[in-house]
């Protein structure tokens, strides 16, 4: 199997959690990755991505070819069409739809959406929304991970797992939480 | 063993670690700053007693390696590639001291300028020194390169330089370790006068390192880092140094690259390897992730080499390399077949740039300080290198340069000296110790008519809240180096005091001395630092 994956958000949502949690459920079921992070200034409420490759055999390269990319997992819309090159015409954008604006110019939102819908795979979730539901405001960017969940080919129950060992200095309730916010993305993207 | 999932950077202070290293001496710098981290934050390393504190600036760092060095044990210096611009006065002249205990000096490079200002190649460096260079191409080679590179520093008696860049340095992947070795006991060089470098001896020690050149690339050449792959495809043989073997391989899947490969991760290049690949191929493609550095080497002057690279157009000449570009280069691919992005698309994603955090002591300095200007003509505020820089861009549009570490005080300085009077100064506390103190002695000396913002949140705010080694120290250091006490103010940049702060600013842009005005608040990144917190309570800084 092979699986390329672009997290893209902005600096400070989250995506380093959805790379260490699929980054720890891949490990656990040996599987080859590497996953290239953006640090530094951009870290500052800028546009950061993450190349997260998955494969069952050895990978060269840090970053994915453009044209290769399967999913583009993004915690904000805008930011899930900054990198559609990357992405093949079967790959799926999965995105959370509640925009993050910290620009003047933030395009309209509906605008997005319906750009993003063009292609043919799509998963668009309020994962803001979910993520309250189920009492853990904070874990939008897992809700989006649950999402993504069935096109990686990694068992659901790794996550689960994964999620355990990276909150565990924090706490069973919070453990819970995020568990609850990955089955809550899970289950748009089996409803679909 | 499991492996250890790393990101280059951490490999390589796991490497140094195993590898026996005594000590770390860094001054924080994207893409470099998680060496150190990793270092301070690994129990191991602490129940090792392994030095890891963050340094002053770069030289201070170098030359503390050195020192631990000339002592006898392991010690590492790390920094990204401007930051060697800093340490080059040490740097250079420790390849004529030579190591006594082996010295490794990790260097990290920003092609396409993530958050730099220069993309410029520190390999550049090794050769001017005349030093080994080990260039990682993996997580794995960058373990194995600071695991090994004490060993080698100690056989050839020369600090080793490893380079790396951002992609490698903020890419994880496994790694697995190798069995932990040692720390040196303290012993001195055998050759009391090996580290005085009085031209006598200078002399004599620079012929030595001369006459090491031969063994460098006879290591080179045995080395495991650099590989020969032969293929029947002789009409093209490949070059691949560091990082670019693996965008090159991600084209070649399951083995079938046929044209003839030298990979290279270890300098000076190994001799023989090249001239076998050079007179077997009719053409040679460079794939370097910098400067051109070998290519240029290769086709020589007149060019009377087919070789292909960055210089004649194959690659772009500049930026950091990928997998398409590599396509391209090898005509896998064709500038059409790249995909075509929807216009749409293209009009629709806006750029978000970084920007200051919300609630932090930088903006509301930048504002005081641009009404307290408005009565003067723009185009007189000099800044640095830090969070600070983004009042570049709108709404502040507050400053008119970013050149280098320390740069603002003394280009006020010059300014003013060209009759730009007044000229202000914005400039970080960490900035300000790491290279700022130096200038502010000559607009001392001088009276420069310049007003000096320190703009201190009492961190390295940029690179993700590194100690700052100016901390409670700034008033005392502007007084102790001449600044006049009534001219050194400070304020809590809140938009509570604003009125205050322009009046205090507009003050001192009147006064024809040197004024230092210190905007004071923690940066909102910090606030849970615990270790922090503790330290301003008992500095009695809030």
């Amino acid at each position: 199997m092979k699986t390329d994956i672009i997290l893209a958000g902005v600096g400070g949502q989250g995506i380093l959690s959805i790379a260490a949690t699929i980054g720890m459920a891949a490990l656990s079921n040996n599987l080859h990755l590497k996953q290239a992070e953006v640090h530094g200034m951009s870290q500052r409420g800028g546009a950061v991505q993450s190349h997260f490759r998955l494969s069952s055999k050895p990978i060269a390269s840090d970053l994915i070819p453009r044209g290769a990319c399967d999913i583009i997992l993004s915690v904000e819309p805008m930011e899930s069409l900054r990198y559609v090159d990357f992405l093949h015409e079967e790959g799926w954008i999965i995105t959370n739809s509640t925009p993050f604006v910290n620009i003047t110019d933030y395009p309209d939102v509906e605008e997005v959406i319906e750009k993003i819908k063009k292609r043919k795979n799509t998963i668009i979730l309020d994962a803001d929304k979910l993520a309250k539901e189920v009492g853990s405001p904070r874990s939008s960017n897992i809700v989006a991970l649950g999402a993504a969940t069935p096109f990686i080919d990694i068992p659901y129950e790794a996550f689960e797992e994964a999620i355990r060992l990276i909150f565990k200095k924090k706490g069973d309730r919070i453990i819970d939480a995020n568990i609850k916010a990955l089955a809550a993305g899970r289950a748009v993207a089996d409803a679909r | 063993m499991q492996k250890l999932l790393l990101l280059g950077a951490e490999a390589i202070a796991q490497g140094a670690i195993d590898g026996g290293m005594s000590g770390i001496y860094a001054y924080p710098g994207t893409p470099s700053t998680e060496i150190t981290e990793y270092v301070q934050h690994y129990d191991l390393a602490k129940e090792r007693n392994i030095h890891s504190q963050w340094s002053t600036n770069e030289k201070t760092a170098m030359e503390a390696g050195l020192g631990m060095s000339y002592a006898g044990k392991r010690a590492m210096v790390c920094m990204k590639h401007v930051g060697l611009n800093v340490a080059a006065d040490a740097f250079v002249n420790s390849a004529i001291t030579g190591s006594n205990g082996g010295l490794l000096v990790t260097v990290a490079d920003d092609p396409s300028m993530h958050s730099s200002q220069n993309e410029q190649d520190s390999r550049y460096y090794g050769k001017f020194a005349q030093i080994p260079i080990l260039e990682p191409s993996s997580q794995q080679e960058a373990y194995d390169m600071a695991y090994l590179g004490f060993q080698m520093s100690e056989k050839f008696k020369v600090p080793i330089l490893i380079r790396i860049t951002t992609r490698l340095a903020h890419s994880r992947a496994g790694v697995e370790r190798k069995d932990l070795l040692n720390q040196n006991d303290i012993s001195l060089p055998s050759d009391p006068k090996q580290f005085v470098l009085l031209p006598s001896i200078a002399r004599v020690q620079y012929k030595g390192l001369l006459n090491s050149f031969s063994g460098f690339i006879e290591d080179s050449e045995q080395s495991p880092f650099n590989k020969y792959y032969d293929g029947e495809d002789k009409s093209l043989g490949i070059i691949a140094c560091g990082l670019a073997y693996n965008y090159l391989m991600e084209n070649f899947q399951d083995d079938s690259l046929k044209h003839p490969l030298l990979k290279i991760g270890q300098y000076p290049m190994p001799r023989t390897k090249v001239e076998s690949l050079m007179e077997e191929c009719d053409e040679v493609l460079i794939l370097e992730d910098g400067y051109p550095i070998i290519e240029e080497l290769l086709k020589g002057y007149l060019a009377k080499e087919k070789v292909h690279g960055r210089l004649d157009g194959s690659l772009p000449r500049d930026g950091e390399l990928n997998p398409n570009l590599i396509a391209r280069a090898l005509k896998l691919s064709s500038e059409e077949e790249v995909i075509e992005i929807d216009q749409d698309i293209i009009d629709i994603v806006k750029n978000r740039p970084p920007a200051m955090c919300v609630g932090c002591g930088h903006i509301d300095a930048y504002n005081a300080l641009n009404e307290a200007l408005s009565e003067y003509s723009v185009g007189r505020v000099f800044s640095d290198i830090g969070c600070y820089t983004l009042g570049a861009l709108p709404p502040y549009n507050a400053i008119n340069s970013c050149v280098d570490m320390g740069a603002s005080i003394t280009m006020a300085k010059g300014a003013a000296d060209a009759g730009l009077v007044p000229a202000v100064s914005v400039i970080g506390d960490s900035t300000f110790t790491h290279s700022g103190i130096t200038g502010l002695i000559d607009a001392v000396n001088e009276k420069a008519p310049i007003t000096i913002l320190i703009s201190d949140n009492f961190t390295t705010g940029m690179t993700g809240g590194q100690d700052s080694a100016a901390l409670g120290k700034i008033e005392d250091i502007c007084e102790g180096v001449g600044v006049e006490p009534e001219h050194i103010i400070v304020f809590t940049p809140l938009k509570k005091n604003h009125d205050l702060m322009v009046d205090i600013i507009k003050k001192e842009l009147a006064y024809e001395g040197v004024s230092v005005i210190i905007p004071r608040r923690q940066c909102v990144q910090t606030t849970r630092n615990v270790a922090l917190n503790q330290r301003i309570t008992e500095l009695n800084l809030r």
